[in-house]
């Protein structure tokens, strides 16, 4: 049993961790966050990404053990004070670019680190962020709608 | 039957407005409880134990070692199935858990539960299972040849002796799609402590599910109730079962509850694919592009088991023309069995892969004739008052062919060529490509589909409107897989009441009768009439009861004077209607497929533009335009979204998505080497959305969202040829197919 | 499962001579696939991001605990280039440089850079030392390394005289997420010297020594021997057959992206 320390959504959790169980494990089974999904467990998909120290990363490609020290944000952790959205999650709902939604807590984290350094991305940014987030239901195309900045439209590419 | 075409009542989240889907922020904020998240106290995991082997026979099964684990609860075999061994949708042939022997790479054996999943993976590991292999029969050809067939038939329509000025053949190939949901199976088995079981499920249609678990485990219909859990997507893949019944069998055996969760690999395993399909085609025409006779061979693969294999091959070959008008047709199609992974319901169901076909014949034919092809599109598009050229039956609903293919056409191209931002070009980042190096191709395609089942299938679908003192509830048994039904009943509902609060109430098996599979593009229409008739003959009581002419959130009004409030109208009892909608009935096929086999028809057109790397054969597909019909859009922003959805699943099919199995054993049962398109490889799509009213739709409405997902993979391929002078007779086109090595 | 979480790259050799079968574990992008599908259950791990000195990027040294998420912005453009194309955003955040080496795919999207630029890796243990060996020593086979028990990689040293034009190209199924089909690096120097590595088409990045010569000297290359130079490449590659391609494709795509990458290189 090796223990560990984390900060999960400001609040921090000390944790008894036995074996090389993931982080996304950690989270879903241990503290009953459920937003971060399982849907390759191979970093292929995108579906479990937190952020990490800042940084989108899989959550089933780090090693809980490994996380120790370190600051994670989920998407549990973007609701206001009063559980009001996060305006991207509010953009993405406006835009219709959930339908069966198991992508999107993934989409919405990767979204949030991008828009936190490019508050006014490109089609073409949004994609390069967002490439290692499959959705198979919704083509992108609302996704990209949603997270473009309009006024960068004639960057070459329109929203 | 009450007419579809009155005019909505003027409510604000009525039919036509982009409502956005109640269940969108949960989702968004992570509280949205998929099967996958669901969690009871006591449960167990389960984990299922499949065979290595195509084919084999069972020599023995030791399960001792597994039970020895530590946690674990139980170990089923066949013999531990209590009543019929055998599920199907159609025939009972597959059986729950192998029996003797095995017939596909992935076949359940043996089921397991423990505490924890890790020991329940480990049990199932642990299982020591002898086999003698044999030889799989994985060829379609040859199962053709020896007769191993599902389903024939054969389709003759017209006068057999007409024969055209000009004659194109042509050899074509689809490779096996997989649906590659992102939620994988899963569920959670609760058993009620009475024998019975409450099973919370990701399914397309939860009663076909139900009719074959209680017929597994021996029970009363009663004693086993399904519940709709959140479904993270199907597109087919939920049609026949997966772990319902294994989820079934370990709750009753341990008394506990049990959950499972297929992983990624497992799911690709544990659920049907496309068809793959060979097809051989003829297409003969006049010189002035009439066609005069059109004869088809098309093999599917069936796999393993039949599943919904009978039904493909009847799309396939009913459609095997395309939207166009033929006086000679004459068709023999066949599903064989072999023992490659089972394949069943994948959006479009057949008519994919004969579209890929017929379309490729189409343009060859065109080029033949020294004709447009958009042209030769439109001379023989199928219309309202023909006749489908297979199965001869009268088209007395829209199908606005000629003007889908004028609206595509009529789109812009865009006028920029290939940028210089690597992103969008052919090998994208990976810097393969110089814009020089780019061959720009635009190609077109058609596609028909037909709406519900078909062929004399009496399909149905319940629903029952519930009065409250806040407003209406709209009760179904339709599977919300993420397409957005929940939030367009409550639009219906709502047009069809003048009541603005509505909540949909998914009922469980024991609360109401089938809705029917959410599939066949049928729920809008199924769904969505019921839920209209039921919401009609809701406003109809409450208005007697409150003696008025208006309804509603306020109540019962009068000449402009509100009469009764919602509270009023229950003081005298529940107001409630439920009913039972059926489409215009539809009637077996004659012995050459002929006769009234379907209930309604949709139709596509796509136009794609690529860019091509034609020396290393990398393509980026810039854009795919469409039109589409749809009735009418009850939600616009929800059928955009099909719409490309379907699109970038018909890009996947046409560039990169194929499962590869080798002798009966499947190579890249993962998504680093099953790819699905990434949002880089997503094109720019232009909808155009032709609104002709379907007399049997909701307001007008019928369903088609298959329709994207099916002329899209042809139009693709046919700009790679236009820009590559490729013949290109398979899909997916791989790289070394463009380049030729 | 012991976890070591060195903070220093003492502490880090230290746990490593008291365990020299552990499992080095960087930013676990491929040990993780591992545990999560093969099974695999290391005894001890060794987790070596926390270690400075492995962070280093300066000077012709790059620490292996460098991820890829900066190397996007690395001094060295066939390196950024290639980082890139690895993966995704979320995998570039955390695998490394180090990883990529230590796991020796041929598929590799780092290695084809290091084997063009002839980087020198280095690897200590306590029992060792520091020892500095060529590319080509360290990777000797399809997942295959020369790295001793006891032993971390420490980083590479590029040569002091980096040429100036690097360019580098990798061919992919899709348009991103992809393991590669066919990947080379293409590095000139001002005197006309050209280096060419290729990944994904031999055991390990394979250089194609008698296409280098034929081009190094030629002063100003002409169109001919442009093509000629791709022809030879083509010729001296080994591809395989397998689920993600053919051995026929891979051949000729490593000679298209050659000879594109040498006119890269001379536009």
């Amino acid at each position: 049993m090796t223990p560990i320390r984390l900060v999960v959504n400001g609040t921090e959790h000390l944790l008894e961790v036995e074996g090389p169980v993931s982080l996304l494990s950690l989270l879903r089974e241990r503290l009953g966050l459920s937003g971060a999904k399982n849907a390759c467990r191979q970093g292929e998909c995108g579906s479990c990404t937190v952020l990490l120290d800042g940084e989108p990363v899989c959550s089933c490609l780090v090693m809980a053990t490994d996380a120790d020290g370190a600051e994670i944000v989920t998407v549990e952790g973007l609701a206001g004070p009063d559980g009001s959205l996060h305006p991207v999650q509010r953009a993405l709902h406006d835009h219709g670019a959930v339908q069966c939604g198991y992508c999107t807590t993934g989409i919405v984290m990767s979204a949030v680190h991008l828009l936190e350094r490019n508050p006014t991305p490109t089609a073409e940014e949004v994609k390069e962020a967002l490439a290692g987030n499959l959705c198979r239901c919704t083509g992108y195309g609302a996704i990209v709608r949603a997270l473009a900045a309009p006024e960068r439209a004639a960057d070459g590419e329109a929203p | 039957m009450t007419t579809r075409l009155d005019a909505p009542i003027a409510v604000r989240g009525g039919v036509g407005t982009s409502v956005p889907r109640p269940d969108g922020i949960p989702k968004l904020q992570g509280t949205f409880a998929y099967s996958g998240d669901l969690h009871h106290e006591n449960m167990l995991w389960g984990a299922t134990v499949r065979s290595p082997h195509p084919r084999a026979r069972i020599v023995s099964i030791d399960i001792a070692p597994a039970l020895a684990l530590p946690g674990v609860q139980a170990v089923l075999l066949a013999s531990d199935i209590p009543g019929n061994a055998r599920f199907g949708q159609k025939e009972q042939d597959q059986p729950i858990l192998a029996d003797g022997e095995v017939n596909f790479w992935g076949e359940p054996i043996a089921v397991v539960a423990a505490e924890t999943l890790p020991q329940a993976r480990r049990a199932a590991a642990a299982l020591v299972v002898a086999y003698e292999p044999l030889k799989p029969l994985t060829d379609m050809e040859e199962a053709a040849r020896r007769g191993e067939a599902f389903r024939t038939l054969q389709v003759v329509n017209g006068d057999q002796s007409l024969r055209g000025e000009v004659a194109i053949e042509g050899y074509y190939e689809v490779g096996i799609q997989d649906q590659a949901m992102l939620g994988t199976e899963s569920g959670l088995a609760v058993p009620d402590g009475e024998g019975g079981v409450d099973l919370h499920i990701s399914t397309q249609w939860m009663h076909v599910d139900h009719r074959q678990i209680v017929d597994s485990l021996g029970l009363r219909p009663e004693q086993v109730r399904l519940h709709l859990a959140g479904i993270g997507g199907a597109f087919g893949a939920r049609e026949d079962l997966t772990l319902q019944i294994h989820l079934c069998l370990l709750a009753l055996h341990t008394g506990r509850p049990v959950k499972m969760v297929y992983d990624r690999a497992e799911s690709f395993a544990g659920h049907v694919h496309r068809h793959p399909a060979r097809m051989w085609y003829r297409h003969e025409a006049d010189r002035q592009g009439n066609l005069v006779r059109v004869e088809a061979r098309i093999i599917l693969d069936g796999g393993a088991y039949e599943e919904t294999s009978g039904a493909v091959i009847a799309n396939a070959a009913y459609f095997s023309v395309g939207p166009y008008r033929c006086p000679s047709v004459e068709v023999d199609a066949v599903a064989v069995r072999t023992n490659n992974p089972p394949a069943g319901a994948m959006r479009g169901f057949g008519a994919n892969q004969v579209c890929f076909a017929h379309e490729a014949q189409m343009d060859r034919l065109a080029a033949a004739l020294g004709l447009d092809p958009i042209d030769l599109r439109l001379r023989n598009a199928l219309g309202h008052g023909d006749r489908l050229p297979t199965s001869g039956q009268e088209i007395t609903g829209s199908l606005p062919t000629a003007e889908v293919i004028r609206s595509a056409a009529a789109l812009p191209l865009p006028d920029e060529g290939p940028s210089d931002d690597p992103r969008r070009l052919p090998g994208g980042v990976g810097l393969t490509t110089p814009p020089g190096a780019v061959r720009r191709g635009v190609g077109f395609a058609v596609g028909i589909k037909n709406i519900f089942f078909s062929e004399g299938f009496d399909d149905y679908a319940e629903a029952r409107a519930v009065l409250t003192p806040a407003g209406l509830e709209v009760h179904t048994a339709a599977a919300e897989v993420g397409q957005g039904m929940v939030t367009v009943l409550a639009q219906i509902a709502r047009s069809a009441t003048g009541i603005e609060n509505v909540e949909v109430v998914f009922d469980h098996t024991g609360q109401i009768g089938s809705a029917g599979s959410t599939s066949a593009s049928r729920q809008t229409q199924m769904a969505g009439g019921a839920c209209l008739e039921a919401c009609r003959g809701l406003r109809a009581k409450a208005l007697e009861r409150g003696g008025g002419d208006r309804l509603d959130d306020a109540g019962v009004w009068s000449e402009g004077r509100l009469v009764a409030s919602l509270e009023d109208l229950l003081a005298a009892g529940p107001l409630e209607h439920h009913t039972r909608f059926r489409h215009a009935p539809t009637e077996p096929p004659n012995a050459t497929g002929q006769g009234n086999l379907h209930a309604g028809f949709c139709v596509a057109a796509h136009r794609a533009v690529v860019d091509v790397d034609p020396e290393l054969g990398l393509v980026r597909v810039v854009r795919v335009d469409t039109a589409q019909d749809v009735g009418r859009a009850l939600n616009p922003q929800s059928v955009l979204g099909q719409i490309e959805g379907g699109i970038m699943q018909g890009v996947g099919l046409a560039v990169m998505e194929e499962l590869l199995v080798d002798r009966g054993v499947v190579r890249n049962a993962s998504f680093t080497d099953y790819l699905i398109p990434t949002i880089l490889d997503a094109p720019d799509v232009e909808a155009v959305i032709i609104e002709e009213p379907e007399p049997g739709g909701p307001f007008g409405a019928k369903g088609f969202a298959e329709l994207p997902a099916i002329s899209s993979t042809p139009a693709v391929v046919a700009a790679i040829r236009a820009a590559t002078g490729r013949d290109l007779n398979r899909v997916p086109v791989r790289p070394q197919d463009i380049a030729g090595v | 499962m012991l976890t070591v979480r060195p903070h220093s790259l003492d502490e880090a050799l230290d746990a490593l001579a008291a365990h020299p079968a552990a499992t080095l574990l960087a930013g676990g992008t491929d040990l993780m696939v591992q545990v999560n599908y093969q099974g695999r259950r290391p005894e001890v791990v060794v987790a070596l991001r926390r270690v400075p000195e492995l962070q280093q990027m300066d000077d012709g040294f790059i620490g292996a605990g460098v991820t890829w998420s900066r190397l996007t912005s690395a001094p060295w453009p066939g390196l950024a280039q290639a980082a890139r194309t690895v993966g995704s955003p979320q995998i570039r955040a955390m695998g490394t440089l180090g990883g990529n080496l230590g796991t020796a795919s041929p598929a590799g999207d780092g290695l084809p850079f290091l084997a063009a630029v002839e980087a020198r890796l280095e690897v200590a243990s306590r029992a060792g030392g520091t020892r500095s060996l060529p590319w080509d020593e360290f990777l000797i086979g399809p997942k295959r390394t020369s790295l001793r028990p006891g032993e971390l990689i420490l980083g590479v040293h590029l040569p002091g005289a980096m040429p100036e034009v690097q360019e580098f190209a990798k061919v992919g199924a899709r348009n991103a997420m992809v393991i590669s089909i066919a990947s080379a690096c293409l590095v000139r120097s001002p005197d006309g010297m050209v280096r060419i590595a290729l990944g994904s088409v031999g055991p390990t990045p394979l250089r194609a020594p008698r296409a280098e010569a034929m081009i190094s000297a030629e002063k100003r290359p002409s169109p001919a021997a442009v093509a000629e130079f791709g022809r030879l490449v083509a010729e001296e590659v080994r591809p395989i057959d397998d689920h993600r391609s053919t051995a026929a494709y891979r051949r000729h795509a490593a000679g298209v992206i050659a000879r594109r990458l040498l006119e890269r290189a001379l536009a």
